[in-house]
């Protein structure tokens, strides 16, 4: 029942924002408020069913039995990243009505459209049961999400198309992968390939597939050292392609990255040529500390975020190839906090892009606070999580992630999750302190004038960060679902 | 126990945090302001106060309030140690709210919305370290109280400041992240995370790899230890007195580094046990540093000559007398570290008080600059005098007897160097603090100091008070508040019977 509204909604957003033109943004944001809120239901419903012992609802398209036919599954993880995609992105798109910048005012209903499809590709991929048609999926958000970053600045389309190159690279491995998968067990149903791969776990053939389907969603999660596309793709798009992209679109290639070596592969499967899981989490780890280097030299807000998204991204990539339910609960629930504060943080350089015109660092200056009081105290909460520091709910994250690390006897990596939050602050404070702090040369703190954006973009971006404090504070209930959702 | 009573560490920590949109709200019109402030100090210092008949009985109020993290509950209670610590924090807020008041308005200074509000957020956390249950609670409000000085230690926005407090965050959020990492581990082995006077049973029955345990040791010591200002850890103090000097004087001298000290009680005796430590070998390096800063710190205020800085040079070295105290793990050397945490309080908030109001009146922050200001300046130099007279250990002012009981502590254990340390660098404290003292009253005075008369009462009233409190303390301890009786108390639990907190 769930999966098909969100299907349908998704579709009739992409019909009717090509036909009314002032419509677009309303339906969009209309159709994922919908969507998230159905999303929150399902993961309820979940949850009951759970506690009551039911297995997950399997939705069979056609009505054809699974294993030929294609399905739809709902359990514990594609319920939670459901939520979490569609929450952020109906707070993106609700807080882009008061930002159609320069780049948009033609043509939002292609925007809208486009970008609706995009939220379409992202929900098929997580709620698919079916690793062809998790591709096909792959391939309607990636076209997608390549048209929505190459609305942007004059070298925007170039972005776009090395993301476009790298991104089809990446799915064509996955596919071919899923192809050598499909000739060794006779199957594209992940269910029935499960219960399959312990068998032929240690057949050369797979041994390729299972390689070609890590670098292949690698690619889409940017997953150190294949994350090239990312800073540039989301340095030149417009500024809601951003804050839409950039919160969700790796933690979906992230969740893709669970399903496939946790659920499908198991940790049996993966490690059972070469210990595979260990090699991904020591990238991420190099990803971690990469991230956060380059995000320090950067003088552009909008890449300095985008590298600091390379970082994060390790953090889960990390948690998940742990193995342990305290790591994997840790990258869940850190899926969730960097999509709120990636969200959030890209919001602010959205309304600094609108008012000042430009994102470079180097301008920051005390006139800031005077201008945009609002939108700095947001940032400053935003980056306090990031940096992790309680009780910010990234603090929770990396406290779980920690733990993960001693268990697995990690001592590396545990070095790595304080080296960087220590590598965070030291990028985070640095601009916080030339906002508040730093003297304009002109005497414009005490000459500038409240200069904030509309408050339907500062509302949006401000409860986004205050529910970051939420989740600090009430972590627990969450975490303790999301630790049994690591697989046995 | 009502549920009421249960609730007052709570309170006592929200009150300051309520106060905040109350100032910042009244940002136009200073008086209200700094009402609320008066408000929320004298709030929370009652609340302290309702917590002492209990503490006195060896009586712990509050608990866990709901889970912060899987299987750690964030938990405010408030043991005899907790009520100690708070109780100093917050009686001394009420006297730093009114010099504050005095300095700010009498320097001009700008932004002070920011400064009190910023203030009573750090005041907040502070009581939130006391109260801590946990060390994980600890660990947030030690976080919090980070970051809620970072703009009292800017607040001058001067280059200088900004590098200070750059340094700080530095030292701070590092050794915030080394006790996470601590934590973590002990946390890993242990499944707990509570403070047990006496030490974790959990631990002290394991059999954690001694590796292990001097790993999980060397990252909390070093997570307490910077606030404590144990060398090397600590140079962001120094530097830390770009900040003006309320700041100083209540949380550089008081909250901040006591927050530190503290966390080095609760580590050591609340987590690991004196026995374990000692079994470990990590009293000797403990009571190494904790010799070594105190005399090195004791030479290094010698060559100060910014008023400021000797003190705060003089902190680091008082400060690792605490520590001292502790490594010894005696009954008299640890009663003297506690004692020693409320002596030296109100003693250096008296010398920071002193140069808090020199500099506002005279404009003057340098030693050699101060001949013959004791004459324009009687009140604030009589308080001087005293306070210096107690860091130095003179009787009958509270110092004194810190030191006795912290000498007899060193006896106790057997350790003569430490004891030949704490002579020595008593004797050094006489030596940087009275040619100050000596040079305000007995040189002559500049021309430049015709036309200026005693601070004014916002501030010298307070310095009085601090320095009255010094001397009555050091001939009643057990006036108004029981000074000496808790911290016997804390001494029976830590040494007699353990017990959860």
């Amino acid at each position: 029942m769930f999966v098909v509204s969100y299907i349908s909604i998704s579709l009739l957003i992409v019909l009717a924002g090509v036909r009314f033109k002032e419509s677009a943004q309303p339906l969009a944001t209309f159709g994922a408020g919908v969507t998230a809120v159905l999303s929150l239901v399902g993961w309820i419903v979940v949850k009951a069913n759970t506690e009551a012992g039911f297995p997950a609802i399997r939705y069979g398209f056609g009505g054809w039995a699974p294993p030929i036919g294609i399905e739809f599954v709902l359990d514990g993880l594609s319920a939670f990243f459901l939520m979490v995609v569609n929450g952020v992105a109906a707070v993106v798109l609700w807080h882009s009505a008061g930002n159609l910048d320069k780049h948009l005012d033609a043509h939002p209903p292609t925007f809208y459209a486009l970008a609706s499809l995009f939220l379409l590709g992202l929900n098929g991929m997580i709620l698919t049961g079916d690793l062809f048609n998790l591709y096909v999926f792959l391939e309607i958000s990636s076209l997608s999400s390549y048209a929505l970053i190459a609305i942007g600045s004059r070298q925007a389309p170039l972005a776009a198309f090395r993301y476009l190159i790298l991104g089809t690279v990446g799915g064509t491995l996955y596919l071919i992968g899923v192809g050598f998968m499909y000739a060794m067990t006779g199957t594209l149903n992940m269910i029935d390939m499960m219960a399959i791969i312990p068998l032929i776990a240690e057949e050369p053939a797979v041994l390729v597939a299972l390689l070609l389907m890590i670098v292949g969603i690698g690619v889409k999660a940017a997953l150190f050292p294949l994350y090239g596309w990312l800073p540039e793709s989301y340095t030149q798009t417009n500024s809601i392609s951003s804050a839409l992209i950039a919160p969700i679109g790796t933690k979906v290639a992230a969740y893709v990255m669970i399903r496939v070596l946790l659920f499908v592969f198991g940790a049996s499967g993966l490690n059972a040529v070469w210990p595979l899981s260990e090699v991904i989490a020591y990238l991420a780890g190099a990803g971690i500390l990469f991230g956060s280097i380059m995000a320090i030299l950067q003088k552009n807000l909008k890449r300095m975020l985008a590298f600091s998204s390379v970082s994060q991204i390790g953090y889960i990539l990390m948690g998940v190839a742990l193995m342990n339910p305290l790591a994997f609960a840790g990258a869940l629930f850190h899926v969730l906090n960097h999509a709120i504060m990636k969200a959030t943080l890209f919001m602010v350089s959205s309304h600094l892009e609108r008012q000042e015109e430009s994102v470079d660092i180097r301008d920051f200056n005390d006139s800031y606070r005077v201008k945009y009081p609002w939108t700095m105290a947001t940032f400053t909460l935003a980056a306090i999580s990031m940096i992790g520091l309680p009780p910010m709910a990234g603090f929770f994250s990396k406290w779980m992630l920690a733990l993960g690390t001693i268990e697995a006897d990690h001592w590396v990596l545990l070095g790595v999750i304080l080296t960087s939050s220590l590598l965070n602050a030291v990028y985070f404070f640095g601009i916080l302190e030339k906002v508040y702090l730093r003297r304009s040369g002109q005497k414009e703190a005490s000459q500038a004038s409240m200069n904030e954006v509309s408050w339907g973009m500062r509302l949006p971006a401000l409860i986004l960060a205050l529910a970051l404090l939420g989740f600090g504070f009430f972590n627990v209930p969450l975490l303790d679902i999301l630790q049994t959702l690591f697989p046995v | 126990m009502g549920l009421q009573s249960d609730l007052i560490p709570l309170l006592a920590v929200l009150v300051s945090l309520f106060a905040i949109p109350l100032i910042a709200l009244s940002s136009r019109r200073p008086n209200l302001r700094e009402s609320w402030t008066f408000l929320a100090a004298l709030i929370k210092f009652g609340l302290v106060l309702s917590l002492i008949p209990g503490a006195l009985r060896g009586e712990t109020v509050g608990g866990a309030l709901f889970d912060i993290a899987p299987g750690l509950p964030f938990e405010l209670e408030a043991d005899p140690l907790g009520v100690f610590f708070a109780l100093i924090a917050s009686g001394l807020w009420i006297f730093t709210s009114a010099y504050s008041i005095g300095y700010m308005r009498g320097n001009g200074e700008v932004k002070q919305t920011r400064f009190f509000a910023a203030f009573a957020m750090s005041l907040s956390s502070t009581i939130g370290v006391a109260f801590a249950g946990n060390l994980f609670t600890f660990i947030v409000f030690y976080e919090i109280l980070t970051l809620s000085t970072y703009p009292l230690v800017v607040h001058k926005e001067s280059d200088a400041a900004i590098q200070a407090a750059r340094k700080y965050l530095t030292y701070t959020l590092t050794a915030g992240l080394l006790l996470v990492a601590g934590a973590g581990l002990l946390y890993m082995e242990t499944g707990t995370l509570d403070f047990e006077a006496g030490g974790l049973s959990a631990l002290i029955d394991s059999d954690i790899a001694s590796g292990k345990l001097w790993v999980i040791f060397i990252l909390m010591f070093i997570g307490v230890g910077v606030k404590a200002g144990v060398m090397p850890l600590h140079s962001w103090l120094p530097s830390a007195m770009a900040a003006p000097t309320p700041v100083s004087s209540l949380l550089h001298a008081v909250a901040v580094v006591k927050s530190g000290v503290f966390g080095v009680l609760r580590v050591s005796g609340f987590i690991f046990g004196f026995g374990v430590l000692q079994q470990m070998g990590a009293d000797v390096l403990m009571m190494i540093l904790s010799a070594f800063t105190l005399t090195v710190a004791s030479f290094l205020a010698f060559k100060q000559d910014n008023l400021k800085r000797r003190l705060a040079y003089s902190t680091v070295g008082h400060l690792s007398y605490i520590v001292l105290g502790v490594s010894l793990m005696t009954m008299s050397g640890v009663l003297g570290s506690v004692l020693h945490i409320a002596a030296h309080a109100t003693m250096k908030i008296t010398l920071f008080f002193c140069a808090g109001a020199i500099y506002v009146n005279l404009h003057k922050d340098s030693i050699s600059q101060l001949d013959g200001a004791a004459k324009v300046m009687p009140w604030t130099f009589a308080a001087f005098t005293i306070g210096a007279m107690g860091l130095t250990g003179i009787p009958p002012i509270n110092g004194f007897f810190s030191k006795w009981t912290l000498a007899l502590g060193t006896i106790e254990a057997g350790q003569w160097i430490p004891l030949g340390l704490l002579i020595l660098s008593g004797l050094m404290n006489a030596g940087y603090f009275f040619p100050i003292v000596a040079r305000a009253y007995f040189k002559p005075g500049g021309k430049d100091l015709e036309g200026h008369g005693e601070a004014n009462p916002w501030m010298v009233v307070p310095l009085v008070s601090t320095a009255m409190l010094s001397v009555i303390f050091g001939l009643f301890p057990n006036a108004f508040v029981h000074i000496l009786d808790l911290a016997t108390v804390i001494m029976e639990q830590l040494f007699n019977v353990g017990g959860d907190l």
